[in-house]
């Protein structure tokens, strides 16, 4: 299932803060997207999601998501958003629990999704025992349990310590690389972005239009963290996004 | 000039080696228990020798030591049981009426904001009533026996319930609702497993409150009106001024105070084991 978005602007009480936005998600690849903070991401994020609605413009699902599918469009979310009276276990039964599955489905889903995030162990742990890192796998397996036809991250990794972000941005790629999902991952760190998209976007500052498409051809298993090809990549998109940052920094808010 | 004995920079002082003094001291609370157990014996110890001293008149306090051979003949004459029993069915009656009642409407005012808009200022009319002055009323609605004494109960526990629940229902955390609301889960369900799990902290504290009061007027009803209760046992002693059994009857409502919110505390810790 591909999502096409056309000519979408959005405004919050008059002011706007998505702008002529153009672009098409492609199946089975990640749109990484960046821009300075506030100029609207995470809106973006919840337009395609459903959870607002554009003020004009069109968001249309091309094809239908698989008929397994059990939620289409499905988020991570940058605070991990776990139930803490619930145990890693039924956190993720939480989204399947509406479900008419048959209990041993459910029991295969979750054993799977489990065993795919490294969380077997755990599976009876509550959130308060986790690390971040491992709060965010129960998100991501939270996540595949519903086998979605688009993952919406939303700065997953922002939450966490630069080295448990190195492990699950590995985790990431090992997931991708064993079953492809569409995502699209929303950040503010260069890096995270041209290790995972097939295509980024640059967001301008408020209001947000796209100033810059960059498709990445190395495949994403072969990435590294300290990688010579991506290092061009990330030099130019810091140069796009430099002025922008520094204009979006010395802006007041309007709060 | 004391510059020989505030020497700042000194790089002639290396030679001296102390440990950094520890300023963190304090501020940290403890559970002392044995302390709150010392300050009862301490207060009873003096009561005792006080009165039977004589520096404490017998009309003043009663000897403590009478007080507890009270209570013992109350309890091995059986009466009271007699006193105890009925007392303890008007508050669970009572509360639980109240509290149910208190948990259902906080919620649905919580959730929906016309029975918000159309509650709130209901509520904070009757809140700040004192229960005890519509007795009369309840009296001449629910008759003479327990069904006044249920209803003041209810009445009076069910207002800060309310109030407690809808706050906690106002303050569960929004982002576990829109991750609910975007996985896809019924409305049932997210009223179910993420709204009322939610607010328990915030109603289970309300609980405490309501189960005061609950015994506030239970006693307050008992005096009005009942042959049998703590409250009715403590009326009688007060107005014959036997001082020994009104204390006996104030300690028995203490007892039953603190069991209530010990047993408001092993609920909380049942159920928000998942606290951090
Ligand atoms: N519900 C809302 N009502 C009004 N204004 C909003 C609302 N949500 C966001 N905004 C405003 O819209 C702009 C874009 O917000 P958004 O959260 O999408 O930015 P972002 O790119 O995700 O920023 P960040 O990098 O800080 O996460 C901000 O200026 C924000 O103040
Ligand atoms: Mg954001």
């Amino acid at each position: 299932m591909n999502i096409q978005i056309n000519n979408l602007n959005h405004f919050y009480d008059g002011s706007k803060v998505l702008s002529d936005i153009n672009l098409e998600i492609m199946d089975g690849q990640i749109l990484s997207i960046i821009g300075p903070s506030g100029c609207g991401k995470s809106t973006l994020l919840r337009l395609i999601g459903g959870l607002e609605e554009p003020s004009s413009g069109e968001i249309i699902q091309i094809g239908s998501p698989p008929l397994d599918s059990l939620n289409a469009m499905t988020y991570i979310f940058q605070d991990f958003a776990l139930l803490p009276w619930r145990t890693v276990e039924e956190n993720i039964s939480l989204v399947i629990e509406d479900h008419s599955l048959s209990s041993e489905v459910k029991r295969s889903v979750i054993d799977d999704v489990l065993d795919r995030t490294k969380l077997k162990d755990f599976s009876y742990a509550l959130p308060k025992q986790l690390s971040g890192g491992m709060k965010q796998r129960v998100a991501i397996a939270r996540a595949l349990a519903v086998n979605p036809a688009v993952l919406l991250m939303d700065e997953p990794l922002s939450a966490l310590d630069s080295q448990t972000r190195e492990l699950l941005l590995e985790d990431f790629v090992n997931l991708w690389s064993r079953k492809p999902f569409t995502a699209v991952y929303i950040t503010h760190n260069l890096s995270e972005a041209v290790r995972l998209g097939h295509k980024i976007i640059v967001l301008s500052r408020r209001p947000g239009k796209i100033i810059e498409t960059i498709n990445i051809e190395k495949p994403i298993a072969d990435r590294r963290l300290i990688d010579k090809d991506l290092d061009e990549y990330q030099k130019n998109l810091w140069n796009i996004m430099h002025d922008e940052a520094r204009a979006a920094d010395a802006e007041l808010l309007n709060v | 000039m004391s510059k020989k004995k505030y020497n700042f920079n000194s790089s002639n002082n290396r030679n001296i080696n102390r440990p950094v003094p520890f300023v963190g001291k304090g501020f940290k609370p403890k559970s002392r228990r044995w302390m709150g157990y010392f300050v009862f014996f301490i207060i009873i110890a003096v009561l005792e020798l006080g009165t039977t001293s004589g520096v404490i008149s017998s009309l003043t306090l009663p000897k403590p030591s009478d007080v507890l051979a009270t209570m013992i003949e109350l309890f091995q004459s059986g009466l009271l049981f007699k006193h105890l029993v009925p007392s303890t069915l008007r508050l669970i009656v009572g509360a639980l009426i109240g509290i149910s009642l208190g948990i259902t409407i906080g919620t649905l005012i919580g959730l929906f904001s016309y029975i918000r808009s159309g509650l709130v200022p209901v509520v904070a009319a009757i809140f700040p009533i004192p229960k005890i002055a519509l007795l009369p009323l309840f009296v001449i609605w629910f008759g003479i026996g327990e069904g006044s004494k249920y209803a003041l109960i209810a009445l009076g526990s069910f207002t800060p319930t309310v109030v407690a629940t809808y706050g906690a229902v106002d303050n569960v955390d929004r982002t576990l609702i829109r991750m609910g609301q975007s996985f896809g889960l019924s409305w049932i369900s997210i009223v179910y497993k993420i709204v009322l799990p939610g607010a328990m902290p915030g109603i289970l504290s309300g609980l405490r409150i309501s189960l005061a009061i609950a015994i506030i007027l239970l006693v307050a009803a008992e005096m009005l009106g009942a042959e049998f209760g703590i409250g009715a046992y403590i009326l009688e002693a007060g107005s014959l001024y036997d001082l020994e059994r009104l204390f006996a009857g104030v300690t028995i409502l203490s007892i039953l105070g603190i069991t209530v919110s010990v047993l408001v505390t092993m609920l909380e810790q049942k159920i928000l084991k998942w606290r951090v």
